[in-house]
C-alpha cells in the first residue's frame, strides 16, 4: 500500500500555472528575506504564496501523503520524530547500499520529506515548507492549534498526532475551551485521517472521540491542571495513581472513562538522555534511547512512532529513527561559549516549565532563566506563578534574565530561591563558571540567543 | 499547625485559578513567614466544605466553563457568606469579581446567578479587554499605585452598595460598554478598577496582583491577623521595589 502511494505522488498531476508563479514569487521573496536578516524566510514566502494563489496549499499537498502535528507542548520535537520516521518508510534501514551506513542512509532519506523544520507553524509556514521540497512524496507539518482547519482543509491529511493541550499565550490565543472547539471541528471534517491521539490528557480526548479512525497513545503526560472541566460537560476526576481518569456529570455519575491506549510508554528512565519502552499493538514492544532529555520526548516518541506506522513503516524502523533526532531548531542543543558548555531548552507555558525543570541537570554549574514577554511570549507573564520553580535546587546558582527578569525574580524570591539578575541570556552566560549550564528560556528569548550564537559562529 | 497559624484559604483552586492567581496565596504566606509568622495554605476544592476556619481568602479567575462550576458551588454552599458576614478578607480576581455579583452574563450571553456578595453586574463587552492596567487607589487605607495585567470578556457595573478599588489610570477596568438597562449604577465619572464592599477587594488585577501590589497584600494580611498596616513590621523586598520601578516607569 504504502508503495503504491509513493507512485502514485511521483505521476502527480502539473501544478496550476497560477500557484508555479505563486511558488516561483513566494522562494524569491524567501531568499531576499534571509539576505535580509529577517528570519528564517520560512514565513514570507509562504505568506506571498499564498497571497498570489489561494489554491496553493492545496496544489502543493496534491499526492502527498501529510502528517500534521499539533498540540500545546512538543510539536517541533514530534514533528522531527515524524519526519525522521517517515523517511524510514523511504529507506528501510535493509536497504541500505553497501558502503553506507544505516544511519547516514536514513538522514539521507530524512532530507526527502518535507517538513517545516524551523518552527514556522503557521499556514504560511506550511506553504513554505511544501514550496521547499517539491519531489517530497510524505511531509511531517508542525501546525498551530488555531490554524490545523485551515491546514487540513487544504491538505487532507493522512493523519493528526494530538499532543496535549494547556494554557499558552491566552493574551493571544484565546481560552482553552475555544482551541479545543477549533481542534475538534478540525479533526471531525476529516474523517479519512487517522488521529494519533493522547488518551492521557482529556482534552485531545474530547477533541479525537469522534474520529472514525483513532489511534490512542498512553504518552505519560500528568499535567491535567488545566482539564478539570471537560470540554463536552462534566468534570475531570483523575484516578488516584497512575494516568487514568473519568468524567462525571453533576449527579456524579460516570460518563467516560480514558479510552484504552493501543500504544503506551510502560517504562521511562531519564538522565542526560531519556530512555524507554513503549509497547504498541499486537505484542510489539520496542526500546527507545533518545538522544533528548525528558520523560515528556518518550511520550512524543511514542505519537511519531503510531503515526508512522498507521502510514505503513515497520515499528522497528520507526523507533529506530525517532532515536537519531538530537536536537530541534536549536533546543537541546549543546554549545560552548567561552569554556560554558550551555545547553538550551525552550519552556513557554506552565506544563512546558514543568517539563523543563524536571530535565534540569542537578550537576549543572549553573541554570539560566530568560522571560520575555513579546507578542509570541505571550505579554501577560502572570504564568510565572503556575510554574513550580520550587523545585530547583536552592545549592544551585540561578540566574534570571530577559525582559521579565524582575518579575521571575520576584517570583523566585516568594519561592525561597536567591538568584542573580542580568540583562540578557549572553549576560547571565558570562556571570557563570565554566563549566555545564542548563538554560530554560521562553519563546522570543530563545529565539533571540540562537540569533546571538549564531552570529558568534557557532560552537566555539 | 498551632493556634497561633495564620490560614490563608484558597477557594476553589481546580476551576479559579487560569492565571497565576494562587501565586496570591504563596505572597501572604511568605510575607507573613518573613515577619516570623507561621503561615499555611489551605486549598478548599470543589468536594469540600467551604471552611469558615481560615484566616483570609483569595479566589482567581478562570473560564467560563470554570466560572459556572464555581457559581455553582457558592449558590449551594454558604460558607463564603458567614466567612464575609463575619468581617474576614476575601481577595477576589476577575471572574471572582464577576461571580461575586448579583449575576454575570457569560460569552455566550446565558445569565448566571452570583453570589450576591457584591452589589455589581456584569455583561459580555464583546471585545476582550486585554492589556496593563494600572491604578490609583481609592480606599482610603492604601496610597500606592495598583498594577496588574488584565484579561477579561466582561465589564463589570458598580451599584451604590460598593466603592471601586481604584481609579484607571491606564488600560480599560471594569469595563467598556455602557451599564444595562436593569441595574443603577452608581455614579462614576472616570473608568474604575474592581470593587471593595466590607471585607471583599476584587479586582480585575492578574501578576499575580499581590506579587506588583506588596501594600496590598500587607492590607489582606494585616486584616488576616486583625492588626491596623501600620501595626505591621516593614519588608521591604528588593526585588519587588525593581519590578515596581520597572512596570510603573513603563506603562507612563
Amino acid at each position: 500500500m504504502t508503495v503504491s502511494r509513493s507512485r502514485q505522488a511521483h505521476h502527480s498531476r502539473p501544478l496550476p500555472l497560477r500557484s508555479r508563479l505563486a511558488i516561483l514569487a513566494g522562494n524569491a521573496a524567501a531568499g531576499a528575506s534571509r539576505l535580509l536578516g529577517k528570519g528564517s524566510g520560512g514565513f514570507i514566502g509562504g505568506a506571498i504564496a499564498a497571497r498570489i494563489a489561494p489554491n496553493v496549499l492545496s496544489d502543493l499537498a496534491a499526492g502527498k501523503q501529510c502528517v500534521i502535528v499539533t498540540g500545546t507542548n512538543g510539536k517541533s520535537t514530534t514533528t522531527r520524530m515524524t519526519r525522521t520516521a517517515l523517511g524510514a518508510m523511504l529507506a528501510p534501514v535493509a536497504h541500505a547500499p553497501a558502503g553506507m551506513s544505516p544511519e547516514d542512509f536514513l538522514a539521507s532519506q530524512v532530507e526527502k520529506v518535507a517538513s517545516n523544520t524551523r518552527g514556522d507553524n503557521l499556514t504560511s509556514g506550511v506553504i513554505a515548507a511544501l514550496m521547499a521540497f517539491p519531489k517530497a512524496t510524505s511531509a511531517a507539518l508542525e501546525v498551530d492549534e488555531m490554524h490545523v482547519l485551515e491546514v487540513a482543509d487544504a491538505v487532507e491529511p493522512a493523519a493528526f498526532v494530538l499532543l496535549n493541550l494547556s494554557r499558552d499565550q491566552l493574551d493571544r490565543v484565546g481560552e482553552i475551551g475555544t482551541v479545543e472547539a477549533r481542534l475538534r471541528q478540525a479533526i471531525n471534517r476529516h474523517p479519512q485521517a487517522t488521529v494519533i491521539a493522547n488518551c492521557d490528557d482529556p482534552l485531545i480526548v474530547s477533541v479525537a472521540l469522534d474520529a472514525p479512525k483513532v489511534v490512542w497513545v498512553s504518552t505519560g503526560n500528568r499535567w491535567n491542571a488545566d482539564a478539570v472541566s471537560f470540554p463536552r460537560g462534566g468534570r475531570v476526576i483523575p484516578s488516584p495513581e497512575g494516568l487514568g481518569w473519568h468524567v462525571v456529570d453533576e449527579e456524579g455519575n460516570v460518563t467516560l472513562s480514558r479510552p484504552t491506549p493501543q500504544w503506551s510508554v510502560v517504562d521511562v528512565e531519564e538522565g542526560t538522555v531519556a530512555s524507554g519502552t513503549i509497547t504498541g499493538p499486537f505484542g510489539v514492544e520496542l526500546h527507545v534511547d533518545l538522544k533528548l532529555p525528558g520523560a515528556v520526548n518518550v511520550g512524543n516518541a511514542a505519537q511519531a512512532i503510531a503515526a508512522a506506522v498507521s502510514l505503513g513503516v515497520h515499528p522497528e524502523d520507526a523507533a529506530a529513527a525517532v532515536s537519531t533526532v538530537d536536537e530541534v531548531s536549536g533546543r537541546y542543543a549543546m554549545t560552548t561559549v567561552r569554556g560554558r558548555e550551555l545547553r538550551t531548552m525552550l519552556a513557554k507555558n506552565p506544563a512546558g516549565w514543568h517539563v523543563a525543570l524536571s530535565m534540569v541537570d542537578p550537576q549543572a554549574k549553573a541554570v539560566v532563566i530568560g522571560v520575555n514577554a513579546q507578542v509570541g511570549d505571550g505579554l501577560d507573564p502572570s504564568w510565572l506563578w503556575d510554574v513550580p520553580f520550587e523545585v530547583l535546587n536552592k545549592e544551585q546558582r540561578i540566574i534570571v534574565c530577559g525582559e521579565r527578569r524582575w518579575d521571575a525574580a520576584v517570583r523566585l524570591r516568594y519561592a525561597g530561591i536567591d538568584c542573580q539578575v542580568a540583562d540578557l541570556p549572553m549576560d547571565a552566560v558570562d556571570l557563570c563558571e565554566e563549566g555545564r549550564v542548563d538554560m530554560l528560556l521562553n519563546y522570543t528569548s530563545l529565539h533571540d540567543f540562537k540569533k546571538v550564537l549564531a552570529a558568534m559562529g557557532g560552537s566555539k | 499547625m498551632t493556634e497561633s497559624t495564620l490560614r490563608i484559604g484558597v477557594l476553589l483552586p481546580e476551576v479559579l485559578g487560569t492565571y497565576g492567581d494562587s501565586g496570591n496565596a504563596v505572597i501572604l504566606r511568605e510575607r507573613a513567614r518573613l515577619r516570623g509568622m507561621e503561615a499555611e495554605i489551605v486549598n478548599i476544592g470543589m468536594d469540600d466544605a467551604i471552611a469558615t476556619e481560615v484566616d483570609v481568602y483569595t479566589l482567581g479567575g478562570g473560564e467560563d466553563s470554570a466560572q459556572a462550576m464555581a457559581a455553582e458551588v457558592l449558590r449551594r454552599d454558604k460558607g463564603l457568606h458567614t466567612f464575609v458576614e463575619a468581617g474576614r478578607p476575601v481577595l477576589a480576581i476577575c471572574a471572582s469579581l464577576q461571580l461575586l455579583g448579583h449575576w454575570y452574563e457569560d460569552a455566550s450571553g446565558t445569565r448566571h446567578t452570583g453570589a450576591g456578595l457584591l452589589d455589581a453586574v456584569t455583561v459580555p463587552q464583546g471585545q476582550r479587554s486585554i492589556g496593563e492596567l494600572r491604578a490609583r487607589p481609592a480606599v482610603e487605607a492604601l496610597a500606592q499605585t495598583l498594577t496588574g495585567f488584565e484579561n477579561h470578556g466582561g465589564g463589570t457595573f458598580l451599584g451604590e452598595g460598593t466603592q471601586p478599588l481604584g481609579v484607571v489610570e491606564f488600560g480599560n477596568g471594569n469595563s467598556t460598554v455602557p451599564c444595562p438597562a436593569d441595574f443603577v449604577p452608581r455614579s462614576t465619572p472616570e473608568p474604575v478598577d474592581g470593587a471593595v464592599q466590607g471585607s471583599i477587594i476584587a479586582t480585575y488585577m492578574h501578576g499575580p496582583v499581590l506579587a506588583r501590589n506588596p501594600e496590598l497584600a500587607d492590607l489582606l494580611l494585616a486584616r488576616a491577623v486583625g492588626v491596623s498596616l501600620a501595626d505591621l513590621a516593614p519588608l521591604e523586598i528588593h526585588e519587588v521595589t525593581q519590578l515596581r520601578a520597572q512596570l510603573l516607569g513603563e506603562s507612563q
